[in-house]
């Protein structure tokens, strides 16, 4: 609770700061602002405490609001050149904030009302922020598609939402599920489930609901991608899980067979697609779809392991995501473009980018000894546990094929050769933040009991 | 405690390395695998020979999937260290009379993969083991893409996904037996408890899963495809690493890691095996017949070699598998002593043609006497290691099935004919423009041949020091399998 409160108050005082004038302390303030959020965060560990039956502040809470909020901080690090050259920038600031506000109502939720909620404070922001490059006709594109269909899958779950609360006569989750456990509910609450499922779906960016986020992803400007591709997929999935975990795990049959079936397409559409792309940045966007079909195993499991495994593939995947999207912003910029012939001959010029950019595309194709590894191999556990060794082989395949497309940059980098020479500046900031997500993200391969042991 | 050091010193040291720069990076790196050898002979010395594990070590690592740090030598593994810490400061001494780029890099990735393979020989942990093979995969990837020869990105690139294709598919094995594991954790010994708990057909998925991965890293046939493109475009110091001592990780691991966790797997699926093994056998001789470049046939004659020791091991007795370890170790030093001729040869003549060459003997007779030598050795004429290793084996294959021996014994005779017409096309004959100015060995070259030329002769004259080492953990694990399996 701490933390929803202390976030909301720093987008009310970056709001502040353009009436008040403090524009340039808004940076630092936010930072340590974030911070103080993460440690105030972390001292609610332990504590259960539910607020008026809508919020529950548990450890599974706890632990996603502290892999979010520190997310953020890194992300906020490395998109300082996102709000370094826009001119209402404590608008963008605040509307950063407000989101992640909504994202920690969404993995504390005990009320669906709740959880539209903080899905619609995560979301709103988000379109503005993804059509925010005014003169870029992508951009724009990204922001309307984004908006349409977002209000489409929020539709969807409201009306999924209404279906259960008529079936169930709540919307306490945990007391749908113990209704349900009772026996006898009507029918409709097996529809408002599959809308609910459609709905949050759409959300996570899982196939065949996945059709947005490419063009939305290549659309927006990077740093925002960056932050959709990690803190609102995380959020998502907490969300998702926190659901499916608690209030549907006893209708189990009906949908763990569909979402099966989802995980097995997301998994290969996301790894195909993403092979044909010339684009990097669009290669990142499939790439991220693609993470969402292992996410998906570990939802489907059900087991003593879903959490945890969730957890940490979303801590792995999001230090990943964040260092290849910093690196590629530099490379866009510098380079003049996107597309993979961009990364030829990094490793002459900028070798410690060339390197950092390894270690993250390792850990996101999951090699060992980075983090995405353990994510990955947790994940693959789970689903093996719950008895689906057919779909983790299908992610095996998956992850090979993934291997192909995220070693294509590390073989430009490498191996290939770059008329232009020019060393690439990366601010000591910038340097700094990659040192630190590059330790992460072998730390967390070294030692992943510290977040697996978690939840 | 030794243990620990063997795995993390070479790794310690390849950091260090990174920050040197000049011309002391070869020797420092040489410098390190030579203390690193004299630890794992101390090891030796201090090894008792019988069955046990020795030099254990065992930390709790990851709690919570029951993964812990679990090392440690009995004689099998001990040999196969032995052979790495032998294998690897000659490798390093073979790259001295070349210059490569970036040699801090270079030095510290040679350094960095003994680090793996040491780690994946010592390992007593299922998990642990994946890791460091995994690990192992990475340092030689690099290596061949950045100072490979031709195509090197597409070759290699098909190389990392292959292998790394078997691996996981050993670790979906891994996972499958973990969930049979007692107390949920990845030992070996659980592990093995929990393999041989299942039924034939079980055994036979975690049998296909596991044995994938080493199939596809010997290589067998038909997943050899990745392996004589690899060994040729990588520069000699890599195809030194791969062919002598990372295929060796294969075979270890069926030995370790297949036989005693599938036991009814391998007795139901050996006969298909091995008549793969065998077929690789005779399908890469013939091939490595009409090759002209010399690289190349060394690369098909590796593949028949390591035929006919996974036809041994597989075979499930103790002549078998004492002959795979055997042949193990005189595999490895043969074939660095090939692939090392190989590179002197083109360094001198600019080309591996082996028909383009000819009567260097007559130039360099020194030279002509070594390179014999180690040809007598890969050809397995007895008093060289590799008769030793090839007699028990074809014992071992015999035992299992007159036939299978008759047809790997086969391969005795190619190996003769194409080592022994390629003598006879490079070394011998007529000197012509290429080969005349062939100019005499250095004294480091001189070094790496005959410390590798006595080590084939000590060997096969006096074989015993090693075949005792491993001896008893050999026929321990054997009589585990045939325990196992009911005989």
């Amino acid at each position: 609770m701490k933390a929803l409160v202390l976030l909301s108050s720093l987008g009310v005082i970056a709001l502040l700061a353009e009436i008040f004038s403090f524009k340039k302390l808004v940076y630092p303030i936010v930072i340590i602002g974030l911070i103080t959020t993460f440690i105030f965060n972390a001292f609610d560990w332990g504590t259960d405490v539910t607020y008026f039956g809508m919020m529950r502040y548990d450890d599974y809470a706890v632990a996603f609001s502290s892999v979010l909020i520190g997310v953020a901080v890194l992300w906020f690090f490395m998109a300082e050149g996102f709000f370094k050259e826009e001119s209402n920038m404590t608008d963008y600031f605040s509307l950063i904030l407000f989101s992640l506000a909504g994202a920690v109502i969404m993995v504390s939720y005990s009320n669906m009302a709740m959880l539209f909620l903080g899905i619609e404070i995560l979301s709103i922001p988000m379109y503005v922020l993804a059509g925010s490059k005014k003169e870029d006709v992508l951009s724009n594109e990204a922001g309307f598609k984004y908006l349409i269909m977002g209000a489409f899958a929020t539709g969807f779950l409201l009306f999924g939402i209404a279906l259960i609360y008529g079936a169930t006569a709540s919307f306490d989750i945990v007391e749908i599920a113990q209704v349900v456990s009772v026996g006898g509910v009507s029918s409709i609450f097996y529809v408002g489930l599959l809308l609910m499922l459609v709905g949050m779906a759409f959300k996570v960016s899982a196939a065949p609901f996945h059709f947005w986020a490419p063009d939305v992803y290549q659309g927006a400007p990077t740093s925002v991608t960056a932050y959709m591709a990690t803190i609102v997929k995380t959020a998502a999935f907490a969300a998702f899980l926190r659901l499916f975990y608690t209030s549907f795990q006893g209708s189990a049959g009906t949908w763990t067979n569909i979402v099966v079936i989802m995980a097995g397409l997301t998994l290969l559409v996301g790894n195909i697609t993403a092979v044909l792309q010339t684009s990097t940045k669009r290669m990142l966007a499939y790439s991220s779809v693609a993470h969402t079909g292992y996410m998906l195993l570990g939802l489907v499991a059900l087991n003593g392991f879903s959490q945890s495994s969730i957890l940490m593939y979303a801590l792995a995947y999001s230090i990943g995501s964040i260092t290849s999207f910093g690196v590629l912003i530099y490379v866009a910029k510098a380079r003049g473009g996107d597309a993979v012939d961009s990364f030829n001959g990094l490793a002459k010029t900028n070798p410690f980018l060339a390197f950092v950019m390894t270690v993250a595309l390792l850990s996101l194709a999951g090699i060992p000894p980075t983090a995405g590894f353990f994510a990955k191999y947790y994940i693959f556990t789970a689903a093996f546990q719950a008895g689906y060794p057919w779909l983790v082989l299908i992610a095996i395949l998956a992850s090979l094929i993934g291997v192909y497309y995220y070693f294509r940059i590390i073989i430009a980098m490498y191996f290939k050769h770059n008329n232009n020479e020019t060393v690439i500046e990366v601010s000591m900031n910038h340097k700094l933040l990659f040192f630190i997500t590059v330790l992460l993200t072998i730390a967390l391969g070294l030692m992943p009991d510290f977040v697996i042991g978690l939840l | 405690m030794i243990t620990l050091l063997l795995i993390f010193f070479p790794l310690v040291a390849a950091l260090m390395l990174l920050m040197v720069k000049g011309e002391q990076v070869k020797k420092i790196a040489l410098g390190v695998a030579i203390v690193e050898f004299a630890i794992s002979m101390v090891a030796v010395f201090q090894f008792q020979k019988n069955a046990s594990t020795q030099f254990e070590l065992n930390y709790t690592w990851i709690k919570s999937m029951g993964i812990n740090f679990h090392v440690g030598m009995d004689g099998i593994s001990l040999l196969l260290v032995l052979l790495t810490t032998f294998l690897v400061p000659i490798i390093i001494l073979t790259s001295f009379n070349k210059q490569y780029k970036n040699p801090s890099v270079f030095y510290s990735l040679i350094l960095a993969m003994q680090f793996a393979l040491v780690g994946v020989f010592v390992s007593l942990d299922g998990f642990l083991f994946y890791i460091f093979w995994e690990l192992a995969l990475i340092p030689i990837y690099f290596i061949c893409l950045l100072w490979g020869g031709d195509d090197r990105a597409r070759i290699t690139f098909k190389f990392f996904v292959y292998t790394l294709a078997g691996s996981l598919l050993m670790l979906a094995g891994l996972i499958y037996l973990y969930q049979f594991t007692p107390n949920k954790t990845f030992d070996i010994a659980a592990l093995y408890a929990a393999g041989q708990s299942l039924d034939v057909v079980h055994q036979g998925y975690v049998f296909w899963a596991m044995f994938m991965a080493f199939a596809i890293k010997m290589p067998v046939f038909p997943f050899h495809t990745w392996q004589p493109d690899t060994y040729t475009t990588a520069p000699t110091q890599g195809t030194m690493l791969l062919s002598g001592i990372m295929l060796k990780m294969g075979t270890y691991g069926v030995i370790r890691w297949l036989l005693p966790i599938a036991p009814l797997g391998v007795e139901h699926w050996a006969h298909l095996a091995i008549t793969l093994a065998v077929i690789g056998i005779l399908y890469a001789s013939t091939i490595a017949i009409v090759q002209k470049d010399f690289k190349r046939l060394i690369a098909y004659s590796s593949i028949a070699h390591v035929g006919l020791i996974a036809a041994g091991i597989l075979a499930g007795n103790v002549q078998g598998v004492q002959g795979s370890m055997v042949q193990m170790l005189s595999h490895g030093v043969n074939v660095v002593g090939l692939f090392f001729i190989v590179d002197l040869i083109q360094s001198r003549t600019n080309t591996r043609e082996i028909h383009s060459l000819g009567g260097i003997r007559n130039v360099n007779p020194q030279f002509a006497v070594l390179f014999l030598i180690v040809l007598l050795g890969s050809v397995a004429l007895p008093l060289t290691n590799g008769f030793v290793g090839e007699f028990l084996l074809l014992n071992g294959v015999y035992q299992y099935s007159a036939w299978m021996a008759a047809f790997a014994g086969v391969s005795v005779i190619l190996g003769a004919v194409y080592m022994l017409r390629s003598y006879q096309s490079i070394m011998l004959g007529e000197t012509n423009s290429l080969t005349s100015s062939f100019a005499p060995l250095t004294s480091n070259e001189k070094v790496v041949l005959i410390t590798i030329c006595v080590a084939i002769i000590a060997f096969g004259v006096y074989p015993k020091p090693l075949l005792d080492i491993a001896e008893p953990s050999v026929i321990k694990l054997v009589e585990g399998f045939k325990l196992a399996i009911g005989k």
